[in-house]
């Protein structure tokens, strides 16, 4: 049952914030009310993380998941389709995550959204709620179903409250182009889902969307393959993965910061999440034999998003390129399959969820205070905000994977744990660190030092800002400092992903 | 054989309905009143609506060599009668101010309703063309009801002139069926033909007749005329070519293209999917640069057909499911959106309130009007939660278990296509950019009889995007009845 309030109490805050608005509440309470709906979300998932119990030992291939909570109820019957949702350590460290970052999304927006208030959070909090029920789905349908309802209020978002680029009407264009994007994607991800049914259906006669049946389809390398390419495209656009990352700039550079932020931080997560859960463990077997394949677009995608990044004068451009680089390692991580790697994958995923929101979240108050993202109209802004571009230093030192933060650890288990399988991809993907390292100082070049522009100061944090910045900067340093709270929770489930891959034959047929 | 009193009672709906018109066209002759005409017509639906209960009991049944009153015709006919329904109360708010005759469009949309009827039930080349002719010659009269308005009459002539162009390619194609198989009855259609079953008379004649449907159905090739003739129409009217023309000439392809035997030639099922492809793309396409919502609607539902016939082409009764489930979806849809439009634009004040920018900031003014609009719009573009996402669903599924991967690519790639256009459709409505012309529904718009509708048809969208098995149950139910 708690499943269901974690899924609607979003849904259903989202729609009061609407509601108060057009009933001429006070401007403030729509936000007051989103907040206080991300905080109950966030309560619900630290209480189940207390209360659960993560760490079980997984049993072999096959057997019963270890999930920690699941509900059941029958939806479709023609098609055996149920409203299944479980959780288990992935999903719960995912819906803190989101939880979190959402916490985030209402209180970074607090003084940039001014119009339509009530809107916005509809929008921002049913963001919130398909994620979350993307994260906890495993029946098939049931995920997609979430996976493309998510889009539409991003879609919103992006299109209503986006920063309009230099040429009229960009935001509105970037804002179809990412829908384009993901849901052209989808429909190949509802191919592959109904061509594994059918699959299933040819076999046994019965119906059915459910994840833990359908895992037992054996099936032959070529279909398998190609059902599997379905997924892996459908997550690739997401991930992204490079050839097709061409939505991610522009989504990023027009959206409001509190987009960026479930954009980078969430949204990008769920594709990671839907390999480790679905791609992977429904075709171990074209999975391994397209494993090679996979680690080469990562590695395409670090060094590509780096010189990207490089290249870039707007601001939210630059994170948004550095975010293509560092879901390089994420990719080269899932695909080798060794556990310390698949380990490293979800920390890298959470502490790149931080970076990038506390980055885009400067970036966002930077706009506030000279209204401009182009770097070239930057410079010397150290000392003319007060705290913030201490705080800036320590997020970039992060996304550079700097020892103590939990970008370091993520990376470091990565390329440490598939080094064992993919010793020259490791060595390869290790140059993309210092790319990183270049990337990352010239946006702090470019920004904090070198000549002033003038010696005005700015204004330095309200509590509100400099509250949000601490409590990344305690994550990410604790993420650091203690990464056994992260792979603790996650431990058994990535376990099970590693069996899956080891029971794969590997290409004979 | 089953006694007259049972045959007329399958009949009822049909006879119930030409009660009525004769019943409307009476009571004008007596006493003129728009609003007595309108009930009369909306009485006599739902009357017609609720015989089909009692017909139920005693399908299928077979009644004279002309119709046949299975589940599958009941269900497509209470289709038909609920969408005439819709746009009976569409009509009413909108022709209220129209300076001419208007008691006369409830005779033309009951007659044109009666036709769709006969259509769905028909097995029998006579009633085919009986219905179908029932069905579109009263839709010129609907189609140039506003005939003042230039535009209105010059689409009410476009479409006399190529619907009559369309009957004589299916006459012709009857005749040669005819005289290829010697039966006018679709199951008919191979008898004579000693084992021969791909002769190329027979197949002329089909594929004939399939250019006339396809004509009614507006696939591509036979497109052309949509567009002018959506935009050109009334709203109302519009908004019933868009659904009661094409559900019941659909069902009625369905049935032959299940019945007749020569149907099942392999060659003429890929033309038909070609057809379907062409559909797919090019209604998509040609509706990227269209300003009119009206028109894009018109090519949307191009694309919404070419869709569909992929369930014709892959069969079965997978097939009939499909189309019941999509044909059902998709004319909630097109209500809705049409009925948008229409209270935009009601009451009757000259052409439409077709472009784009009438439309702007609409959420701001109405808000949900336009959630209804924005609901039918995903609804199109197949998002879930909501009903298109259902048909999308099923029609996919359907692709992808009968193996035809080149259409399963046709709809993926003219999904992402019509995205472009719903979504752009879509963030109109919220754009507030002051100083541009507007029209506007009227303030109490939500309680007129065509504002309760369309919200109907709102929470419908949404009640079967997220919990569609009891549609999916109903659809399941009815079969189609052999021979």
């Amino acid at each position: 049952m708690i499943l269901c309030w974690l899924l609607f109490v979003p849904f259903i805050g989202g729609l009061l914030c609407w509601q108060l608005e057009s009933r001429h509440a006070p401007a403030q309470a729509p936000r007051w009310i989103a907040l206080l709906t991300m905080l109950l979300v966030v309560g619900l998932a630290l209480w189940l993380w207390l209360t659960g119990d993560y760490s079980l030992a997984g049993g072999a291939v096959g057997d019963a998941p270890n999930w920690a909570h699941q509900i059941r109820l029958p939806w479709i019957d023609r098609f055996g389709i149920s409203f299944h949702l479980a959780l288990d350590g992935l999903s719960l460290i995912m819906i803190m995550l989101t939880g979190f970052l959402g916490v985030l999304a209402v209180v970074c927006s607090w003084r940039e959204i001014t119009n339509r208030i009530g809107f916005f959070h509809l929008n921002l909090l049913w963001i919130i709620g398909g994620v979350v029920g993307v994260f906890l789905a495993v029946d098939l349908f049931l995920f997609f179903f979430f996976w493309e309802m998510m889009l539409v209020p991003m879609y919103f978002l992006i299109a209503l409250w986006g920063h309009s680029g230099s040429k009229g009407n960009t935001r509105i264009g970037a804002a179809i182009k990412f829908f384009i994007y993901t849901q052209a994607s989808g429909l190949l991800m509802l191919v592959s889902i109904l061509g594994l049914v059918f699959a299933h259906y040819s076999q046994t006669g019965t119906f059915t969307f459910d994840y833990m049946v359908l895992r037992e389809t054996p099936l032959t390398g070529t279909i398998a393959y190609v059902l599997m390419l379905g997924f892996f495209i459908a997550f690739a656009v997401k991930l992204p993965v490079v050839p097709l990352h061409g939505w991610l700039p522009d989504a990023h550079a027009q959206a409001p910061t509190a987009g960026s932020v479930d954009l980078a931080g969430i949204l990008l997560k769920t594709a990671a999440y839907g390999m480790l859960r679905f791609a992977i463990p429904l075709f171990p077997e074209a999975s391994a034999q397209f494993a090679p394949v996979a680690m080469a677009l990562g590695l395409i995608g670090i060094y590509y998003g780096a010189l990207l990044a490089f290249s870039q004068t707007d601001v939210k451009r630059l994170i948004a390129c550095s975010s293509i680089s560092h879901m390089g390692f994420v990719l080269i991580g899932i695909y080798s399959g060794t556990l310390l790697a698949l380990q490293g994958v979800i920390v890298q995923m959470v502490a790149h969820a931080f970076s990038a929101a506390g980055l885009f979240i400067i970036s966002g108050q930077i706009y506030e205070r000279i209204h401009t993202r182009d770097m070239r109209q930057m410079g010397g802004l150290f000392g003319r905000m007060g705290a913030l571009p201490g705080f800036a230093l320590v997020f970039v030192m992060a996304s550079l994977g700097m020892p103590g933060t939990g970008n370091f650890i993520g990376e470091f288990l990565i390329l440490f744990g598939a080094f064992d399988t993919v010793p020259w991809v490791v060595v390869a993907a290790s140059g993309g660190l210092v790319m990183a390292a270049i990337y990352s100082l010239v946006l702090m070049h470019r920004v904090y030092w070198g000549t002033p522009k003038s010696e005005a100061s700015l204004g330095g944090l309200d509590p509100r800002e400099y509250s949000m910045m601490l409590l990344l900067l305690v994550l990410t340093l604790w993420l650091g400092l203690f990464p056994n709270t992260v792979l603790d929770i996650s431990h058994t489930a990535m376990t099970e992903v590693t069996d899956w891959f080891a029971v794969a034959p590997l290409p004979s047929r | 054989m089953t006694d007259f009193s049972t045959q007329m009672l399958a009949l009822a709906p049909l006879l119930i309905l030409c009660a009525t018109v004769v019943g409307v066209m009476l009571s004008i002759a007596v006493h003129r009143h728009h609003f007595t005409a309108a009930t009369m017509t909306v009485v006599g639906l739902n009357a017609a609506l609720l015989s089909l209960l009692g017909v139920l009991q005693v399908t299928p049944i077979q009644v004279t060599p002309l119709f046949i009153i299975d589940d599958y015709s009941l269900l497509f006919g209470a289709i038909v009668l609920v969408a005439s329904l819709a746009c009976t109360t569409l009509a009413h708010a909108y022709l209220d101010t129209l300076p001419d005759r208007r008691e006369e469009f409830y005779i033309l949309l009951l007659c044109s309703a009666g036709g769709a009827l006969a259509l769905i039930a028909s097995r029998h080349f006579a009633s085919l063309f009986i219905g179908l002719e029932l069905l579109s010659v009263p839709l010129y009269g609907m189609v140039a009801y506003a005939y003042r308005d230039r535009i209105s009459l010059e689409a009410g002539l476009k479409y006399m002139v190529l619907s009559g162009a369309a009957s004589a390619f299916l006459l012709f194609g009857m005749a040669l069926l005819y005289a290829a198989s010697g039966s006018l009855e679709y199951a008919g259609l191979v008898d004579t033909l000693a084992g021969d079953a791909a002769s190329p008379w027979l197949l002329v004649g089909v594929g004939m007749m399939v250019v006339a449907l396809a004509f009614k159905l507006s696939l591509v090739p036979f497109h052309i005329w949509t567009p002018d003739v959506y935009e050109g129409a009334p709203g109302p009217v519009s908004a019933f070519l868009a659904t009661v023309s094409k559900v019941a000439v659909f069902a009625l392809l369905l049935r032959f293209f299940t019945l007749a035997p020569p149907a099942a030639n392999g060659w003429l099922l890929t033309l038909m999917g070609v057809i379907a492809m062409a559909s797919m793309l090019v209604g998509n396409l040609l509706a990227l640069r269209q300003r009119n919502v009206k028109r894009l609607l018109g090519y949307s539902s191009i694309a919404h057909l070419g869709y569909l016939m992929t369930a014709i082409v892959a069969g079965g009764s997978f097939g009939i499911e499909t189309v019941g489930i999509y044909l059902a979806t998709y004319v909630a849809t097109t209500l809705g959106a049409f009925g948008v439009v229409t209270l935009v634009s009601s009451p009757y004040s000259g052409t439409d309130a077709g472009a784009l920018h009438h439309y702007r900031g609409l959420f701001w003014r109405r808000p949900y009007l336009a959630t209804v609009f924005t609901i039918m719009m995903l609804s199109l573009a197949g998002i879930p939660m909501t009903a298109g996402f259902l048909g999308k669903f099923y029609v996919i599924a359907i692709a992808v278990q009968s193996g035809l991967w080149w259409l399963v690519g046709g709809i993926v790639l003219g999904s992402a296509i019509g995205l472009y256009y719903y979504l752009r459709m879509m963030v109109i409505l919220f754009l507030d950019e002051p100083g541009e012309s507007r029209r506007d529904a009227v303030s109490g718009w939500g309680q007129q009889s065509g504002g309760i509708m369309v919200l109907l048809l709102a929470l419908a969208v949404i009640f079967f995007g997220i919990y569609p098995q009891p549609l999916i149950s109903l659809v399941c139910a009815a079969g189609m009845a052999g021979g």
